[in-house]
């Protein structure tokens, strides 16, 4: 008897249980279905009178989290402020920016969730990424490359076609997955951000880090014993992006852009962040009209 | 549905990675604990204090620090990949908590065990070894469970240095896949899928010596 009662009260225990589970991701599911019910992002910064951009906290020349005043700084940030002041221009509704730090793998989510309005985070435009967010003009051209020790003897990424070689990258970049590409025969380790990945590199859990060349050259300005060899490799303009289906907020972006690179703003922008960088020729990266 | 089909490979390289990395932490906090936890008990001076030390340490500092110590400076010294570094930093921290369920294991068994067994020929190793070790197990089970439970859901540290563990795995799928919430809920019943049958298993085993007693 009181066997069969255990036995009777362990089973429907198991059931509550397994039930709460199924309960639980369903409302999770419902969560994330409402989350990604549209929602005009222009219309909702002018109703806030506030633009939330996910930017870098971790980049140096981009965005880089100055631990004294404990906001980021950097290329991206600059170009945000200019942004939301030249679209409160356009549209005649007074907005201010505010800046959220977001990590490589979780801003497209953050987007989702409408937690950033739009994002201007060292975010190459990739077909991929297109499907499922907006994106804006490019507003800067970015390949990837290496950083390696001066003294490897590493000259390019196919001299890493080797098992012998690990190539450090950064979840949620495209890097992570062009480096498989180039270097079919290297490992590839991920790590959470670029800081990290730097300190494994120092730590020689690989020979060679790997990601776009404006934020490898942050690096080499801070450690002279590391260097990028063999060029760019890929591609990747970095573009502004927004959630799905968001097109007045990215037309509005797409014109703020082109009047800032118009009248100057952009390239002293781009003085300012990048003509001390060493090995770059930073003209290059000036907008000619 | 269609993200587990399509990832299915990396997600079971993943749960490999993470069930390994779990089981040699496992057994190897077991082994450590229950020697700090003999240590801490022992009549000789040094022991006490070093176990002591050992606990305190380990105890009391972040695991994530302990594995980007071994991950970032140690490796400099001794060549180890992340799922090294991941695997002895969760084994040097479990075993910190082990030692002191061990040693509670030990104290509630009362002082006449060890003077009987002493009293009948017995060394200290010996009568520690049959006698008090049994019976300290029996008593800090429910516990252990708790820590080994634990140390599975803490081995996503592995994720942090590289360790090709399941939460690293879903860090590369939400961020090729975009799709951050599936991931995170297949990666959660995946976990689910080690630490239930554990939790499962150690009850099961609590029931079996309380009858054997």
């Amino acid at each position: 008897m009181e066997k069969a009662k255990k036995r009777r009260f362990g089973i429907i225990a198991t059931i509550v249980l397994a039930l709460a589970i199924v309960l639980g991701i369903a409302w999770a599911m419902q969560t994330a279905a409402n989350n990604s019910k549209h929602q005009d992002t222009l219309t909702r910064v002018e109703k806030r009178g506030q633009i939330i951009w996910g930017v870098k906290a971790d980049t140096k020349l981009f965005g880089l989290m100055n631990t004294k005043t404990a906001t980021p700084e950097g290329f991206d940030i600059d170009m945000a402020k200019a942004l939301t002041v030249q679209i409160s221009k356009q549209t005649g509704v007074p907005m201010s920016a505010s800046f959220v730090p977001v990590a490589s793998a979780s801003k497209i989510q953050l987007l989702k969730n409408t937690n950033i309005d739009g994002t201007i985070s060292t975010m190459t435009i990739t077909p991929e990424r297109a499907k499922v967010v907006d994106y804006t003009q490019p507003y800067f051209d970015a390949g990837q490359s290496l950083l390696v020790k001066k003294d490897s003897g590493i000259n390019s990424i196919q001299d890493m076609n080797d098992s012998k070689y690990t190539v450090l990258v950064v979840v949620g970049t495209t890097a992570a997955q062009m480096t498989k590409q180039f270097a079919p025969k290297a490992h590839v380790i991920a790590l959470q951000d670029y800081a990290s990945a730097m300190q494994a590199l120092k730590a020689g859990q690989g020979q060679a880090m790997s990601t776009d060349n404006a934020i490898l050259y942050g690096f080499a300005t801070e450690n002279p014993d590391y260097h990028l060899v063999g060029g760019v490799f890929t591609k990747a303009p970095y573009g502004i992006a927004f959630d799905h289906d968001q097109k007045p907020m990215v037309d509005q972006t797409n014109r703020a852009l082109d009047t800032l690179k118009k009248n100057g703003i952009y390239n002293q922008l781009i003085k300012k962040w990048f003509s001390n960088v060493p090995g770059l020729d930073w003209h290059e990266l000036e907008v000619k009209s | 549905m269609t993200l587990l089909q399509h990832y299915w490979p990396v997600f079971i390289q993943g749960f490999g990675y993470t069930l390994l990395a779990s089981f040699i932490a496992l057994v190897g906090s077991l082994i450590l604990g229950t020697l700090f936890a003999i240590m801490q008990v022992s009549s000789m001076k040094w022991a006490r204090v070093f176990g002591d030390v050992y606990v305190q340490i380990f105890r009391n500092i972040p695991l994530l620090i302990i594995t980007l110590f071994l991950y970032l400076a140690v490796a400099k010294v001794i060549k180890m990949t992340g799922f090294m570094a991941g695997t002895i930093g969760l084994m040097l921290y479990t075993s910190a908590f082990v030692a002191e369920s061990v040693r509670a294991g030990i104290l509630s068994i009362d002082n006449g065990q060890m003077e009987g067994a002493r009293a009948n020929g017995l060394s200290f190793n010996q009568a520690m070894r049959y006698i008090v070790l049994p019976q300290a197990f029996r008593v800090a089970l429910p516990s252990l469970g708790n820590q080994f439970i634990n140390l599975v859901k803490n081995s996503s540290i592995l994720a942090f240095v590289g360790g090709l563990d399941l939460m690293y795995q879903g860090n590369m799928v939400a961020a090729t896949s975009f799709d951050t919430f599936t991931t995170y809920i297949i990666i959660g019943v995946f976990y689910l899928v080690i630490t239930l049958p554990l939790s499962y298993y150690i009850q099961y085993l609590e029931r079996h010596l309380k009858r054997k007693a």
